[in-house]
């Protein structure tokens, strides 16, 4: 007879000395492990949970202006500086690990309606409606050691004056070309003090320009006239231009799919649109509930952040038509401008109150070195929360979100209207012949016409 | 992975069930022949055991108040102790640490160093107790049928049943799904979540008593024995026997991590094994120990090729090859544990903690959707009943008294007549409208059958569209 029997030794089983590591043996078996899908949804749960415990987004505001921001510009070769303009004239350059100035522009007379940095970080570029442009040099030793030098004041290189209040300016990707906007928009050199190139279509102003990062002659601007133009540089004429039924306070290209821009619109919605086809909107994202000031997108380009004049900064994924956070403070008051970092973990918002607030992007992430096992803890948890997010329990503790209540308000308002009107428009047609009154889709609804 | 399962193959015409436990001896290393033996106390009653998960640990009782706990692997008796009272059962808690004992009046919780802990009041004389790890639920069941099931974190009581089929004399859990079966005198065998105060299956097993039961670890198959002496291996996601193995009259049923069947009948016991794979248990081993021994409980020990039997003069232990599973997870019952390593477990398994409501004979349906369900039509008692509450409704609402001589009392009694037709109007309408249908129906059959023969010809034909 044959015969074998399960013998296990210790020493196999169990560590030589004790400075080891103790054994780790697997059996994948799910028969060892009897009711596995309760377990996880258990630990889906308690995976909500904790991240809501943990979410503390604000990390700290920036003080120093001493009038209400109203633009900002990220720097495309230094992390860890932004540059804001306030409504005073006063330009100045941060340290966000620091969160204190590390520099300032001062020279403006009025408001400062658009900043940018060119593509190397070394320049940096200003307009405003004292009906100025002015070109600065960014100080490199600077902005690597931000302990000392700060507030120094720097001056202008250039000042370009001009005949018309400036509303905002966007530098190229790659090239030496930037765009300012106002009464027309106009294409500058660095080195020109007059424009190098001009486009005009419609008499009203151009409030805002944006270059499309991945085909560098393509931009985009938006006017008082409710629309959207496209403008190709090599073209003499402008190549397109999208008439809406409000106005369009912004507009973002998504930097992975460089077709595809949002506009940040007043009535309280951003459309996303592919600039090819702007007969019909990708995609509409509702949430605020007040005019949407600014908008940018997460260099990963799978969301995008928004602030609005209803003193909440929102993050929405790039496809989805409900925003997946909202931050707000008490203290915050009118957002003017947000930026998304350029590592996509932070966020910073400009708003009335001259406060610069950093914020992070996923509100319950664990800053700083993790360990391999924290990291592989916290991948675990985020896949069993997802996988179970759907089920009411989890559902209810991760969609919860405290909001102020004026916006709780408004929204609720909103609600009733939109449900009026929508109950008015079903009775209307179920007492019409079938056929006779059409419903529009959302995404077709806000578009007045398309122009060539 | 790093071991492979034991086995045990006849050469020739040798059969595998007459294998003695002495040839087996002479056949593997001295470690494994350290499992055989037989521990004989003569005057402490019948025993009965359980083992930690990892098998590592195992707690024995004897009828008459000798409980004690041994490290089955260096045999060393941890903690002894005579609690003097009749004890009927003992399980372990979620570790080695806290054991629950079955004494005369009440269940009892002790500490791993004998200190009695809790007495359980609420549970009162019970005969068996089982222990759901996952959801840290102690199961309890007493000779008259009333199941107990409570929380030993926080100490609540989740549910107290009256199962009422009768006697009830085994109880044991399905490891797969958390579910409790109890097994009734009536030959019925009846199965419990903590959740509902009806049964979730009642089968009737057995033309007797159920004498014992003992379920598969996949889950799928369920043993039971009964007074007839048959044993019975049920398919629990059709409920049908799936075969009958006569001449057993088993007092106690255990299946191994292996899918082995040891049946303890008397002084014998009987190992069954399914080789084919297609559910059919033939003998594979066979024991038999001292005559006038008769066997309590017999139990599998987890990750180790051992069967260990209780009986009436102590208790024995003998190798069955491939009856344990081989490969441990570390994360999931490790035999090498560390003092260390058990806290964090406790920790984490507490964390873990399922609810009670997830005990379900499906558990594989959390998660997915519910069956969209037809809304059904009211039934004439719920019309009957709506109808009667809208009438109370009305019935309490107080009429204004009017003065200047308006207050005639018939006109009182006319406004509430009025008032009374009016709440009721909504379902004579609907009951119209139904009467209405059928009646319609009704004249299209009655039509043929109404005339006599002779007037027939004069009724128009409908003409053939």
């Amino acid at each position: 007879m044959k015969v074998k029997v399960i013998s296990r030794s210790t020493d196999e089983f169990t560590r030589e000395r004790s400075q080891d590591l103790q054994r780790v043996f697997r059996n994948f078996d799910p028969k060892l492990r009897p009711q596995e899908k309760a377990v996880e949804y258990v630990r889906a749960l308690n995976a909500a949970k904790l991240e809501k415990i943990f979410a503390r987004p604000f990390i700290g505001a920036m003080d120093g202006h001493i009038d209400a921001i109203s633009c900002m510009a990220k720097n495309p070769n230094f992390l860890k500086g932004i540059f804001s303009g306030s409504m005073d004239g006063d330009i100045r350059l941060w340290d966000i690990a620091s969160r204190k100035t590390v520099c300032q522009f001062p020279g403006h007379q009025g408001a400062v309606r658009g900043l940018t940095a060119s593509t190397d970080g070394s320049t940096l570029i200003s307009c405003g409606t004292d009906c100025t442009v002015r070109i600065w040099s960014v100080p490199v030793a600077a902005t690597l050691e931000s302990d000392h030098a700060s507030n120094k004041p720097i001056e202008a290189n250039a000042v370009y004056v001009g005949k018309n209040a400036y509303w905002a300016v966007d530098h190229q990707w790659g090239g030496d070309l930037f765009a300012t906007t106002g009464a027309r928009v106009e294409i500058w050199n660095h080195n020109r003090s007059q424009p190098v190139n001009t486009f005009e279509w419609g008499t009203d102003t151009v409030i805002s320009v944006r270059f499309n990062p991945g085909e560098p002659n393509l931009l985009a601007t938006s006017a008082s006239d409710r629309s959207i133009a496209l403008y190709d540089l090599r073209m003499s004429t402008p190549a397109r231009k999208l008439i809406m039924q409000t106005r369009t306070n912004s507009i973002a290209w998504n930097p992975m799919e460089p077709l595809n821009f949002t506009a940040a619109n007043e009535d309280c919605s951003c459309y996303s649109y592919d600039a090819r086809k702007l007969d019909e909107a990708k995609c509409v994202h509702k949430d605020h509930v007040s005019a949407v000031m600014d908008i940018d997108y997460s260099p990963t380009g799978r969301e995008f952040v928004t602030g609005s004049y209803d003193r909440t900064v929102r993050i929405f994924p790039y496809n989805g038509g409900h925003s997946r956070e909202i931050y707000h403070t008490k203290r915050m008051q009118r957002v003017f401008c947000v930026k998304f970092s350029s590592d996509a973990s932070y966020i910073i918002s400009g708003s009335d109150d001259t406060n610069l607030r950093l914020w992070k992007a996923k509100a319950s992430e664990q800053m700083g070195v993790l360990l391999p096992r924290e990291q592989k803890k916290h991948e675990y948890q985020e896949a069993v929360k997802n996988r179970y997010k759907h089920l009411p329990e989890v559902k209810r503790i991760v969609r919860h979100r405290h909001l102020p209540r004026p916006i709780y308000k408004a929204k609720e308002l909103r609600r009733s209207v939109i449900d009026a009107e929508k109950k008015k428009e079903e009775r209307r047609k179920a007492h019409s012949t079938p056929g006779s009154i059409v419903t529009e889709s959302v995404r077709k609804r806000r578009i007045i016409r398309e122009v060539e | 992975m790093p071991s492979e399962g034991g086995y045990l193959e006849a050469e020739g015409v040798e059969k595998t069930w007459r294998i003695k436990q002495d040839q087996l001896t002479r056949e593997v290393d001295i470690l494994s022949s350290r499992n055989q033996y037989d521990i004989v106390l003569k005057d402490l009653g019948p025993y009965t055991l359980d083992f930690t998960p990892s098998g590592r640990y195992m707690a024995t009782a004897g009828r008459k108040g000798h409980v004690a706990i041994v490290d089955m692997k260096s045999m060393e008796l941890i903690r002894e102790m005579q609690v003097k009272e009749t004890v009927r059962d003992i399980v372990f808690l979620h570790n080695e640490t806290f054991f629950a004992v079955a004494q005369k009046k009440y269940p009892y919780i002790y500490n791993r160093d004998g200190i009695e802990l809790h007495c359980l009041k609420e549970h009162g004389a019970v005969s068996r107790l089982q222990f759901l790890k996952n959801h840290f639920l102690l199961a309890s069941i007493n000779k008259f049928g009333q199941l107990r099931y409570q929380d030993v974190t926080t100490g609540e009581m989740i549910g107290n049943f009256r199962t009422g089929l009768g006697r009830t004399e085994t109880m044991q859990i399905n490891p797969y799904n958390g579910v409790v079966a109890v097994g009734h005198s009536a030959g019925t065998v009846s199965m419990w979540k903590p959740t509902s105060a009806a049964p979730l299956v009642k089968m009737l097993c057995h033309h007797g008593p159920i004498s014992a039961l003992a379920f598969h670890p996949n889950g799928h198959l369920m043993a039971s024995c009964g007074r007839e002496k048959k044993i019975k291996i049920w398919d629990l996601r059709k409920f049908e026997v799936v075969q009958t193995i006569p001449g057993h009259h088993a007092k106690t049923l255990d299946f191994s991590q292996k899918g082995l069947l040891a049946a303890g009948t008397g002084s014998y016991a009987q190992v069954l094994g399914d080789f084919s794979g297609t559910q059919n248990y033939s003998r594979y081993m066979g024991h038999s120990i001292a005559k006038g021994y008769q066997i309590g409980k017999v139990s599998f020990r987890p990750y180790e090729d051992v069967l260990v039997m209780g009986h009436s003069m102590g208790w024995s232990s003998i190798l069955i090859p491939g009856s344990g599973e081989p490969n441990f997870d570390t994360w999931v019952a490790n035999p090498f544990e560390t003092s260390k390593q058990r806290r964090e477990k406790e920790i984490h398994s507490l964390l873990d903690k399922l609810p009670p409501e997830t005990i379900m004979l499906d558990p594989s349906k959390i998660g997915t959707l519910r069956p969209y369900k037809k809304r059904e039509k009211p039934t004439k008692e719920e019309i009957e009943a709506e109808k009667e509450a809208a009438v109370e409704s009305v019935k309490d609402i107080a009429l204004k008294k009017k003065t200047k001589g308006r207050n005639k009392t018939s006109k009182r009694v006319m406004k509430r007549k009025v008032l009374i037709d009016k709440a009721k109007k909504p379902f004579l309408e609907k009951q119209m409208l139904e009467e209405g249908k059928v009646a319609g129906k009704k004249r299209n059959l009655g039509e043929e059958t109404e005339l006599p023969a002779s007037l027939k010809r004069f009724v128009r034909k409908k003409a053939a569209v």
